[in-house]
């Protein structure tokens, strides 16, 4: 185990050391403490490596992550795990707005509520979240799938293109263009498979699936040039 | 950019140190807000004073003989005490509005900080850490205060573009966003006879308030009102008397956070703000809704109310 102690190292000293991190190295296990809300921890990271950040975390941690599985035992800032491409990012506590955004691969599971723009502009990662989801979330959603154990705030899902999204509690608006899907079997697999790899407890048929009616002017083949 | 920091203590026996907390905590938000910082700190109600703040460019000057000919103009005891380019005039409870009078005859170079019983704004360009030093903001004691550091985007690098700003006696309001709307407004509000000095976009959204408040509004409803008549991003912390408030635009991209225990309410642009405050490892954390007005008061309980 190597720990990095934030108070005597400086960040990019931190980051560094993580992404040199190469693909056969025998220091897997990393903990990393006093992180105190500083921005951009354990970002760019390309080896399957485990790090744990003993606390909260400001903006941007675990940022455009590869292989790497980063667990925060506090809460997150905003735009955790962003750009994700693989790997796992695991938050103990509650997570800022733009959680997992524009993530291309990867799981992130958020153990407390997001905040706002949760998923938004997802391009196939899971995000599987055991509280609630603030406005906005899945904004403009691509692909891959979004898990909400709890409630759903204004506007899910709005301009949605391919991304599925489960909701256990209430929704309290839709966006532009989502709509209330029907379960299949195969939905109720995936969602088992989701639900058990993000650690929760709660049944698939406890779901109802949303996904996008595709009305919208750019799902007309006529509008394409 | 800019960060805003905000504190109310539960605890009296943190009172003492309320300036040295909301420095650390001003210092740590430097990084979203270089340009200037500003700090509004409320003290002891003494039932016999209130007090005007005043800033001069030239404060030797200005605050030569200010202390005797304001007192001579009020026919009444004033006292004051100068840090740096501000002044803190202690005047008979009661006498704000002939006192503010009585300034600008006096001389009409002095700028207004702020008026009421409790409160007190400094506010300067430069670093926060060199702003705080200036005002030897870590020795000041009281109930409550609120900070802010500014990035400016709307209006020049000013002290009257500084916050806080105070938008009535014993209120001020501080702004982390932009307003779009704020030339519209601006002129609005002049031609109902407002006085507004700057073409700074928080200087309207605190006037709106002033404006609404003094057309009978209580300060939550000018904050619920101001949901629907601001255009732009805003997240606002305002001071008052016996606590501070905390509303979101509905789109919420600007960033809060506040932590709560048993001893002080605190709000943070950043977590990284809060991460000094005695026992912020169990503190409820949480970050306020969006288009929801939320009050602490010392003199009664939170409250939260649905915008």
């Amino acid at each position: 185990m190597q720990t990095i102690d934030m108070d005597t190292t400086a960040l990019r000293d931190l980051n560094a050391a993580l992404q040199a991190q190469a693909e056969q190295t025998n220091q897997t296990a990393w903990e990393i403490v006093n992180p105190k809300g500083s921005h951009a921890i354990a970002v760019g990271l390309d080896a399957p490596i485990e790090v744990t950040v003993k606390g909260s975390t400001g903006y941007y941690c675990a940022g455009m992550n590869k292989q790497a599985t980063v667990t925060v035992t506090g809460s997150a800032g905003p735009g955790v795990a962003e750009n994700m491409m693989s790997g796992t990012v695991v938050i103990d506590g509650d997570a800022s707005q733009y959680a997992g955004a524009t993530g291309n691969g990867g799981t992130l599971v958020i153990k407390g509520n997001a905040s706002s723009r949760c998923g938004i502009s997802m391009k196939g990662i899971d995000i599987i979240v055991h509280g609630n989801v603030g406005h906005m979330s899945a904004f403009m959603a691509q692909s891959g799938n979004l898990v909400v154990c709890g409630d759903a705030g204004d506007a899910l899902g709005d301009s949605i293109y391919e991304a599925q999204l489960f909701v256990r509690g209430s929704v309290k608006s839709l966006g532009a263009d989502c709509i209330e899907k029907e379960m299949r079997p195969e939905h109720l697999e995936l969602l088992a498979d989701l639900l058990e790899r993000g650690g929760c407890d709660a049944k698939p048929e406890e779901f109802k699936r949303y996904g996008s009616a595709r009305q919208l002017y750019n799902f007309n083949i006529d509008n394409a040039y | 950019m800019c960060g805003i920091v905000g504190l109310f203590l539960k605890d009296r026996a943190l009172e003492p140190q309320l300036g040295a907390m909301l420095t650390e905590m001003l210092i740590t938000m430097t990084d979203r807000g270089p340009d200037s910082a500003g700090i509004a700190i409320y003290g002891d109600d003494d039932m016999d004073v209130s007090k005007l703040t005043v800033q001069s460019d030239t404060p030797d000057e200005a605050f030569a003989t200010l202390q005797s000919d304001l007192a001579i103009a009020l026919g009444g005891p004033v006292t004051l005490r100068r840090k740096d380019t501000h002044a803190v005039l202690d005047i008979p409870r009661g006498q704000i509005a002939p006192a503010r009078a009585a300034l600008m005859q006096i001389d009409d170079g002095l700028r207004l900080m702020s008026s009421g019983d409790t409160i007190e704004i400094y506010k300067e360009v430069g670093l926060p850490k060199d702003v705080a030093d200036r005002f030897d903001l870590r020795s000041m004691g009281g109930t409550h205060g609120i900070g802010h550091t500014r990035m400016a985007t709307e209006s020049l690098v000013t002290t009257m573009g500084a916050h806080p700003f105070n938008t009535g006696p014993d209120q001020c309001l501080v702004h982390n966003g932009s307003l779009s709307n704020h030339n519209r407004l601006r002129r609005k509000l002049q031609r109902a006879g407002v006085h507004i000095e700057t073409e700074n976009d928080t200087e309207v959204g605190a006037a709106y308030i002033t404006w609404r408040m003094q057309n009978g509004a209580t300060l939550g409803e000018a904050l619920e009102s101001s949901l629907d008549d601001l255009d732009g991003f805003f997240t606002f912390v305002v001071g008052t008397k016996d606590g501070f408030g905390v509303v979101r635009d509905p789109i919420a991209c600007k960033p809060a956070v506040m932590a709560e225990t048993d001893q002080f309410v605190a709000f943070g642009s950043e977590y990284r703000a809060l991460v000094g405050l005695p026992g912020i490892d169990t503190a409820r954390v949480w970050e306020p809704e969006p288009a929801t007005v939320y009050f602490w008061s010392h003199n009664a309980a939170p409250t939260q109310k649905a915008a």
